[in-house]
């Protein structure tokens, strides 16, 4: 048996689109292959197909050589064919335990045994190197925990081959090492892994095969170890890409923000921000670094007029603006794109233009005396559109929601670059976005940057605050860690920053 | 935006059809002909110019605590509050009516100001108390209904005490009721009055008031998304008390149209049934404000029709109710008409390739997930 699961030929159209055309995915036992494609390419459609979601239009597929037909999900389980969901599914108030067996509990009489399920559950976790408690309760674990025990509910259920849908996407650099190497286990154990992702780095370190899908179609199956980061990245987007943004040297100019001795309360009422600060200036990117939950998201809501400060201030271009609106901070040259694109960059049911006019819907000539004019916007959103290019099916009527994760984003940063701020606050800005979107949104913010404005860049991806910024600032527990420039350090300084130890404290 | 408007209007549609279906199975029970029974409900909401007024008459207040919770609902809140309000403005029109004794163009002016204030206000208190202290507005509006009850209780025998019962008002004089002599000729002695242009005008304001202008955008804004409308400096607070109050107004001119159109005195002890009728109006309306005006006349024509279809056939009154009642039942439950309605056209496109869309990816990822 030379392959444990074949799609062959695999066609599935929609209205007007065809998502997998004659696509042809081969995975071998014990082997780590990667899928790897834009937002769009049809990926989700593939995996679907292999999930029993969707019914191929032609093409088939064999599973350990014969050929299956894969009504529904069901079907896909009893062939061994699992999934580690980018969201997890599970009941954060059950143990461990609990949550793996649900759906197929072991009884004895009418009576749940727990001890069986553990026991097996213990066995896997030392077979596989999970070191999975399975006594402790969800809520009490970490995210990389949780994600173990997604992978754990698969091997519960003896499933053979493992499809991984994005899932360092919500790790840590640490929690992303040990889930490397977890995978490697699991291939050497013979499972065999199909890795959804377009983080060139991760296929690169764990990957034995790659394929690459483009608008639907195969570009080419790789062997990863003698195909480069460029190649790779080449064959997904169909052009060179720059993973080097061209940045030029400038001289930082005049202080544009300056936050003094901040503090305030996370959503737990304890102090997420502890005496916090921090300057940024004209014609500068300031990289703040962190670990998710440190008090990223405190500082820029205080900044942004979200949260209120407990103590300290917060000047715009000499300003004191700690006790000033959201509107009027707008107003004052601060634009801020937000790390939840979908909570607060848009309103999902408002259409491309409402949205584009979120901030300045009250400001002529969008709103004369309190009424809109629907021309004027049409053509603002239009023209945003184009110099941003966000693409939509039905142009700028089209309901934010029907748009693509990238266009999205693109629309926002669009929104937020169009107000000529002096301050642009960044918070993820490309988070969940393939390499082509990033690349433009990067270019976006450096723009920003040599046209003299200062910009506050808040990343959990250190490769884009490395690649990005000027300065660099690392969080830690609500409090300042450090500020290095960002030519005279490297991964490593900033990472052990991010554990919170202090510059100079190793040696 | 056309599309959404599309697949809403077929919902409120199949909502009615299976409304008169269910209608037809029990009149089919009780041992009547169904078709004849409709053929008489229908003719008695609109056999003649009377009827057809007096439909319109019916319809009034309906349309007016419609636009009332379909506003409310705009910006996320839900206005249950429909009777109270109701009962507060006919209130104020009821007591201008009886205290003042001005010329009937400068009197009627007057009555129709105080009561949207009576109903504004009545919409301002759960509106502040959810703005500042955050409690829910369905609870906060009930309450209200029964501060208004009880008022008009106390109210009415105290100081207007009608000729004959302690229950009622006085009647109201003829320059204070919104009834003109032109307009009852025209339809021949029925109900109507010029509480039904009023709703008209309502109805206009308040769609203009949310396609056109900014106020609409942020009351939207905030219903849709509080968390972005927050992030893009719109006042949230301030718009729940705005949006409520404005819904206040609206069931506000519909106690005007109801105590000082419809009827000519005020009862005490009845909290006004289209307070709540107005919730459905609003549900089968698609919560726009024609879709409302729409719904409301439809209410009207069953609510009309039912006395002559009762008169001229065995089919009791009632059926009439459980017909509306249905009706409110599957427009209520109109996410899952949509769901198949989704469903059937998608089944549609796969035989013939040629139906919706293609699904977004991360809409793909959910289902890939749920299946699991």
């Amino acid at each position: 048996m030379e392959y444990v699961v074949e799609m062959l030929k695999i066609r599935k159209e929609f209205p007007g689109v065809v998502a997998n055309d004659d696509i042809t995915l081969q995975l071998k036992p014990g082997e780590i292959h990667a899928l790897l494609g834009e937002n769009g390419a049809g990926k989700s459609t593939l995996m679907s197909i292999l999930f029993g979601l969707y019914q191929p239009d032609a093409g088939m597929i064999k599973v350990r050589g014969q050929e299956v037909k894969i009504n529904d999900p069901n079907v896909a389980n009893e062939l061994g064919i699992g999934m580690v969901h980018q969201h997890f599914k599970l009941v954060h108030n059950f143990t461990v335990t609990e949550n793996i067996m649900l759906g197929m509990e072991m009884t004895k009489g009418l009576v749940i045994n727990h001890t069986a399920a553990a026991e097996k559950i213990r066995e896997l976790s030392k077979r596989y190197g999970l070191n999975v408690d399975p006594d402790a309760k969800i809520e009490d674990i970490s995210v990389g925990m949780q994600q173990r025990v997604e992978i754990m509910k698969m091997l519960y259920r003896d499933a053979e081959v493992l499809i991984f849908d994005e899932p360092t996407s919500v790790l840590t650099p640490q929690e992303i090492n040990d889930l490397i190497g977890i995978m490697r286990n699991l291939a050497k154990e013979g499972k065999s892994i199909i890795l959804i992702t377009h983080k060139l780095k991760e296929i690169k370190a764990i990957a034995d095969r790659c394929t690459v899908i483009r608008r639907g179609r195969v570009v080419g199956t790789v062997e990863v170890a003698s195909t480069s980061e460029e190649e790779m990245a080449r064959m997904m987007v169909g052009r060179e890409i720059r993973f080097a943004v061209e940045k030029t040297q400038r001289e930082a100019g005049a202080v544009v923000l300056q936050v003094e001795n901040l503090s305030a309360l996370n959503n737990r009422k304890v102090m997420g921000l502890k005496n916090f600060s921090l300057q940024v200036r004209a014609g500068e990117i300031l990289g703040l670094a962190g670990v998710e939950g440190n008090g990223q998201a405190e500082l820029v809501e205080v900044i942004t007029g979200l949260r209120k400060a407990e103590d300290g201030r917060v000047m715009l271009k000499g300003t004191d603006i700690t006790n000033l609106s959201v509107r009027e901070r707008i107003r004052m040259g601060m634009s801020h794109i937000p790390s939840d694109r979908h909570k607060h960059g848009l309103i999902l049911d408002y259409t491309l233009e409402e949205n584009m006019i979120l901030k300045i819907y009250d400001e002529p000539p969008y709103a004369e005396k309190g009424l809109l004019n629907r021309e004027t916007i049409r053509k603002h959103t239009e023209r945003v559109m184009q110099e941003f290019d966000v693409r939509s099916g039905q142009g700028s009527l089209a309901l934010a929601r029907s748009l693509s994760g990238g266009n999205q984003q693109k629309a926002i940063v669009g929104r937020e670059i169009d107000i000529d701020p002096d301050l642009l606050i960044a918070v993820q800005p490309t988070r969940g976005l393939d390499v082509g979107a990033i690349e433009y949104i990067h270019k976006r913010i450096v723009e920003q940057r040599d046209k003299g404005k200062a910009v506050l860049l808040v990343s959990l991806e250190l490769d884009e605050i490395l690649t990005l910024s000027d300065r660099i600032a690392v969080i830690y527990n609500g409090e300042l860690i450090g500020i290095v420039e960002a030519q005279a350090t490297n991964e490593q300084e900033i990472g052990l920053m991010m554990a919170g130890v202090q510059r100079g404290e190793t040696a | 935006m056309k599309k959404e408007m599309r697949k809403e209007y077929t919902i409120a549609l199949v909502a009615v059809g299976l409304g008169l279906l269910a209608g037809a199975l029990l009149m089919l029970v009780t041992g009547n002909n169904p078709i004849l029974g409709f053929i008489y409900l229908i003719s008695g909401g609109l056999m003649n110019i009377e009827r057809i007024g007096n439909t319109l008459a019916t319809a009034t207040p309906l349309i007016f605590t419609g636009l009332s919770v379909a506003f409310a609902f705009k910006t996320g809140l839900f206005n249950i509050g429909g009777a109270g309000q109701m009962l507060i403005g006919g209130l104020c029109a009821t007591v201008i009516g009886l205290t003042l004794n001005w010329p009937k163009p400068l009197l009627l002016t007057v009555i129709i100001i105080a009561s949207a204030l009576g109903g504004a206000l009545w919409g301002l208190v759960p509106g502040w108390l959810k703005a500042k202290f955050n409690v829910h507005e369905v609870v906060c509006t009930i309450m209200m209904n029964w501060i208004a009850y009880w008022s008009v209780y106390y109210i009415i025998p105290a100081y207007f005490k009608g000729a004959y019962l302690e229950t009622e008002s006085r009647r109201i004089p003829e320059a204070a009721s919104l009834k003109v002599g032109w307009l009852t000729d025209l339809f021949r002695g029925s109900y109507i009055n010029l509480g039904f242009f009023l709703a008209i005008i309502a109805v206009v304001v308040i769609a203009y008031i949310l396609e056109r202008t900014t106020l609409g955008y942020e009351l939207k804004a905030v219903g849709l998304n509080r968390y972005a409308a927050e992030y893009a400096g719109i006042q949230s607070n301030r718009n729940i008390i705005l949006s409520m109050m404005i819904a206040g107004a609206c069931a506000g001119l519909g106690g005007a149209a109801f105590y000082v159109g419809y009827a000519s005195n005020m009862q005490i002890g009845v909290l006004p049934s289209q307070g709540f009728d107005g919730v459905a109006v609003s549900l089968l309306g698609a919560n726009s404000p024609w879709g409302v005006f729409m719904a409301a006349i439809f209410f009207g024509v069953l609510h009309s029709g039912k006395g002559f279809m009762n008169a001229m056939t065995q089919v009791p009154p009632e059926i009439a109710d459980s017909i509306i009642a249905t009706i409110i039942y599957f427009s209520a439950t109109s996410v899952l008409i949509e769901k198949y309605w989704g469903r059937l056209q998608k089944r549609l496109a796969e035989k013939e390739k040629t139906g919706p869309p293609l699904v977004a990816e991360e809409e793909i990822k959910e289902k890939v997930g749920g299946a699991s």
